[in-house]
Formats: structure tokens, sequence, C-alpha cells
């Protein structure tokens, strides 16, 4: 669960390489790169929540407002104030740092419901922000006109261009996370998890290390966010509220908090199931997801990541 | 309206604060009394809110059932609703964490949220007024009737409450299992039943909220967070856990929002709860009658 292992993920760096040159050439899957677009910037956000929730055990009910500020950043400065959209993305990670470094300090030195119910509160805040101030932001409508990325005249604008950007990104966050969780501040995160008093006896600095952990998935978030932005050149309040703090949560419970793989594999199924498969379902979309993460929470704690153990275990039994 | 002075207008805002309050300290007190057994800290408890409400619209309104009829085959149902909540969702968690513990619930809202908009659709229902809509005129201030039923209703929870927790024996059984869990056992309280007794009126207590709530301010599938939150930021304000905390929590909440909507920025009205919930967990996460010690004992 711990090592990262170089095959699987040679494995997975070709099959995202490869998977745009297939779906291009089978008619059924022809929007299979737009789907994947979306499911990878899901899993900047997965990938973050995972490092918080999964390895230091801190909930968070509020990551879509950090998601939104990326977007809203990018937006807003490229919109209003016609500045350089990758000075944007970058200016939009920063104030989600600077955001969660004010908002996590105090938040993070509380624990179990009083965290679920800070973070909770902090991204409704966030998102009456985005509904109120129209003047900036759009209010419930919404901002147009974002601009596409551009680097030294290679325009973003065919889906699988954007495709090669996001997954690029993906795998730069997911490099640096195992690296991350290899590192002395990752065997201190789950030393935070297993029992923070113990994590602080042996000297670990508890909360800073929560609070860091809080900001790098700040940071994700807020990456996504910008790229979803420049991605789609409008934004609404409505993609950054509170059901998409909890469908974040569904992802990564479904996949498997505990690995960052299982958050990935959350956030591309998730992003499957909502653009794809639940138009079968209908009305019945809200109840469908209610019922995964329940059954999930229930009979798979460890999701889908957690399967092929509990599957091993009881064959030995 | 423009001959009302300011102190009348400021009045006039006290009157919606304390009765938008009183629905608030009616979800703190369910939030309480199921976190007081279980430490379970329900996100549905704002489902059940909205189910009494549009199951009363239902019974009252569509099938004609007479108000009082209505009124408690409504709490009956959501009471159920409850019980099944804890049976279905909460209890088969294997392994129950204060994280997945909290997912469940919050998994056990989408579902009722979802249910609720298959069966009622996303339109906002009205409910007759119990005693009218005639406004009653007091001194310049129009007060509608059902604020004073809110209030009344409020007051009735609290007082059958603390008679409960008491004076029966069942209720006395309840708090032991909130006091000391094993111990209560050892003494021979069955404490899964006082987990489901605590559902279930948790739940009765929600309904009655959403019951009286619909004349004023309507009802629809998606109201139940926002008033689950409102009500959990009452309970902590107060102090999580306490019953005299939770009405004192509430009722500040709702006078916060009624000024901060009449005298500051209006669209930002449901911001005003959450920004005094962040500064009180941050400040004071005890709340003004939760003692430190006993917070701390609470939190896992």
């Amino acid at each position: 669960m711990l090592r990262i292992h170089k095959p699987p993920m040679a494995v997975g760096a070709v099959a995202i390489a490869v998977l745009p040159l297939i779906m291009g050439r089978v008619p059924a899957l022809e929007h299979y790169p737009l789907l994947m677009v979306f499911a990878g910037i899901y899993c900047l956000l997965t990938i973050g929540l995972s490092l918080l929730m999964g390895y230091a055990g801190q909930i968070s009910l509020g990551h879509a407002a950090f998601y939104g500020i990326g977007a809203y950043t990018s937006g807003v400065l490229t919109v209003h104030f016609g500045l350089n959209p990758w000075l944007c993305i970058l200016a939009g990670a920063l104030l989600a740092a600077l955001v969660a470094l004010a908002i996590g300090t105090p938040a993070l030195k509380l624990q179990g419901h009083y965290l679920a119910m800070a973070t909770l509160a902090f991204g409704i805040i966030v998102n009456i922000v985005f509904r109120e101030e129209v003047r900036w932001t759009g209010g419930p409508d919404g901002l147009i006109g974002i601009p596409m990325l551009s680097l030294f005249g290679f325009h973003f604008d065919a889906i699988v261009k954007y495709y090669y950007l996001v997954w690029a990104v993906v795998a730069g966050a997911f490099v640096f996370s195992a690296n991350l969780l290899q590192s002395p501040v990752g065997r201190a995160l789950r030393a935070i998890h297993t029992s923070e008093a113990a994590a602080g006896a042996m000297g670990i600095p508890i909360a800073r290390y929560k609070v860091t952990v809080f900001v790098i998935a700040a940071v994700m978030a807020a990456l996504g966010g910008s790229l979803y932005a420049h991605f789609m050149n409008f934004i609404n309040p409505g993609t950054f509220d509170l059901f998409f703090s909890i469908q974040l949560i569904l992802m990564i419970a479904l996949g498997g908090m505990h690995s960052i793989w299982g958050a990935m594999v959350g956030a591309i199924l998730i992003a499957f199931l909502s653009f794809e498969w639940l138009h079968h379902f209908g009305e019945w979309e809200i109840v469908v997801y209610g019922l995964v993460l329940l059954v999930v929470t229930i009979f798979f704690p460890k999701g889908l990541a957690g399967l092929p153990k509990m599957v091993t275990e009881r064959i030995r039994r | 309206m423009e001959s009302f002075t300011l102190t009348q207008q400021l009045l006039q805002f006290m009157v919606t604060g304390l009765t938008i309050g009183s629905i608030y300290a009616m979800v703190a007190i369910g939030f309480n009394i199921i976190y007081n057994v279980t430490e379970v800290l329900n996100l549905a408890q704002g489902e059940f809110v909205m189910l009494g409400g549009l199951i009363m619209v239902s019974l009252h309104v569509a099938l004609g059932l007479p108000l009082v009829a209505a009124f408690a085959a409504t709490v009956a149902t959501v009471t159920v609703v409850g019980m099944l909540l804890d049976r279905l969702a909460i209890r088969p968690v294997r392994q129950p964490t204060v994280m997945s513990l909290i997912i469940a619930t919050v998994a056990a809202s989408m579902i009722f949220k979802g249910l609720a908009m298959l069966i009622w659709g996303k339109n906002p229902y009205d409910l007759p007024a119990f005693s009218g809509r005639e406004p009653i005129l007091l001194g310049g201030l129009v007060i509608q009737s059902q604020y004073l039923w809110v209030i009344g209703f409020m007051v009735l929870v609290t007082v059958l409450l603390a008679l409960f927790f008491n004076r029966t024996i069942l209720g006395k059984a309840m708090r032991a299992c909130s006091d000391n869990g094993a111990a209560a056992r050892l003494v021979g309280i069955n404490t899964q039943q006082m987990v489901l007794l605590a559902f279930a009126v948790s739940a009765a207590i929600g309904a009655v909220a959403g019951i009286t709530l619909t004349p004023i301010a309507l009802m629809d599938y998606d109201r139940g967070a926002m008033l689950a939150i409102k009500g959990f930021a009452a309970a902590i304000l107060g102090g999580l856990g306490s019953f005299p905390g939770a009405i004192l929590g509430g009722i500040i909440l709702g006078l916060i929002e009624s000024y901060g909507a009449g005298l500051l920025l209006s669209g930002y009205k449901d911001a005003y709860a959450l920004i005094v919930l962040l500064l009180v967990l941050f400040l004071r996460p005890s709340g003004i009658l939760g003692g430190m010690a006993a917070a701390r004992s609470k939190r896992v």
C-alpha cells in the first residue's frame, strides 16, 4: 500500500498516452478523451484529498472551495484584467495556498466532527461569495469569456491537446505525492493518522504537518480549478458547491482514500458515472450516488483499492 | 411600510429572528440527542425537517387530512424514517470512525434528498398557516400568527424533553447512556435500543420543526443540508451536547441572521451563521454553555 511501484506507474503512463489514439478510432468511444479531461481534473483534486483524508486522516467537506478559488482566480484575472492565463493559474494556486494556510492553521487544531463542520462551513461561505460578488464573478449566471491556454504559439484548442496537458499535470502531482509519502513527511503523516498523541510524543510537529498537507491539497485543487476554467471558458458557482465537495468524498471513498491509486480510480469512475452512465438513471442520480456512498462506507471501508486484499483474506479463511 | 421607524424595524427583525432561531434550536436539539447517546454527528438531521414539511403538505393539503391528524401522522412517519436511518445506515457501518460515520450520514441525506425529489419534484410547496394568514398587529409590529406557533412548539418540545429526561425511567436510561455507555450497559440498559430511541426522538423533533416552518418559508427537497448546517452551528455555538445551549445558540443565530439580512447585505444571509460557526470553532470550540472539560471528553 505504501510503496509506489515503478512498473504499474509505467503501465499507467503508457495507457494514458495511448488511450486517445485508440479512442479516436472507435466511433463509440470518440468522446472518451473529453471525459478523460474531466477525469484528469478530478484526479488532481482527489490526489490532494487522499493525502489529507487518507494519509493524514483529516476530513474536509469543503474541498470544492479550493477548486473554485483556482477557477475564479483564473477567470476573474483573465476576463477583467486581461492577464496572462499561466500567470493566473499561478496566482490561483498561490491564493489557494494562502487561504488554506489562514483557514487550516486554526481549523486543523480541531478534530473529528468539529473539523468536518469547519470545512463544510468554509466551503459554503466561499460558494456564497462566488454567487454574491456579481460584479466580479458574474454571480449565479457565471463568468464567460475565459481564454484558452496557449504556449509559445501552440494553442491547446483541441480536446486531445488539452487531454495531454491535464494528464501531464496529473502525472506531476502523482509523482510529487508518491515521493512525499515515501519521505519522512509521509511517515510522519501516517503516524499522525494512527495516533496523534503518539506522534506528538515522538516529537513530530503535528500541527505543521497537517497544515502543510492541507495547503498541498488546496494547491492541487486550485490547479484543477484553473485547468477547468481555461478548458470550459465558462464557470458558474454550481460547479463548486457543497454537492461537489461530497462528490469528491464519494470519489476517494469509492476508490479507496488510503491509496493515491485508489483516489485516481475513484475520480475516473465518478467522472464517467456522472457524465456518461448515470444519464440512464435520470432523476435517480442523487439516490444512486447516495446508495453507492453508503454501500462503500458500510461494506468496503478501504474502497476498491482495498478489494484485492479483502478477497485474498476471504479465500485464506 | 415607509412609516416604520427604525425601532419598529429593529423589533420586527427581532420577532423574525426569534422565530427562525426557534427552528434552528429544534434542529440543534435533535443533533444533541443523537450526539449525546452515540457521538454520531447526524448530517441528515436537516432532511427530517424537509421530510416533515413535505409529508405534511401531502397529508394535509393533497389528501385533506385534518390539521391535527396530519400533524400526528407526519411526525410518526418521520420518526420511522429516523429509526430506519439508524438501522440501515449507521449501525451497519463495520469500521465506525468519526469519518466513516459522518460519511454514512452524508450518504443517507443524499438518499433522502434524492427520494424527496422523485416524490415531490423540485418545486417548493406551501402549507396553510395553522390559524390563518391574518397578521397580528401589536404596537406597530406585524406578527404572523404562525410565528407564535413556531416559538410555541419550540417551548413545548423543550418542556416535554425536560420532563422526559428528568421524570421518566426511559429518559433517565438515555441520559445514562450518554454519560457512560459501558456503565449503562452494566446496569442492564439496552444501549442499542436507546440509540434507536434517540434517532426516533430526534427525527420527531425535526418533523415538528419542518411542519411549523413550512407555512412561513415554504419547503422543497433541497432545503435539508442548509437547515442541518445552521442547526449544527446553533448546537456548536451553545456548546455541543447541551440542551439549554442549543436553544440559546439557535436563538442567537436566528437573531444574527435576521439582523444581518435586514441591516447588512441580504444576499449573505446564509453566510452570517456560518461565519459565526467558524469563529466559535476557532476561538471557543466548547461553545457558550459547554464546559471545556465536557467538550474535550466528547471529542473523538
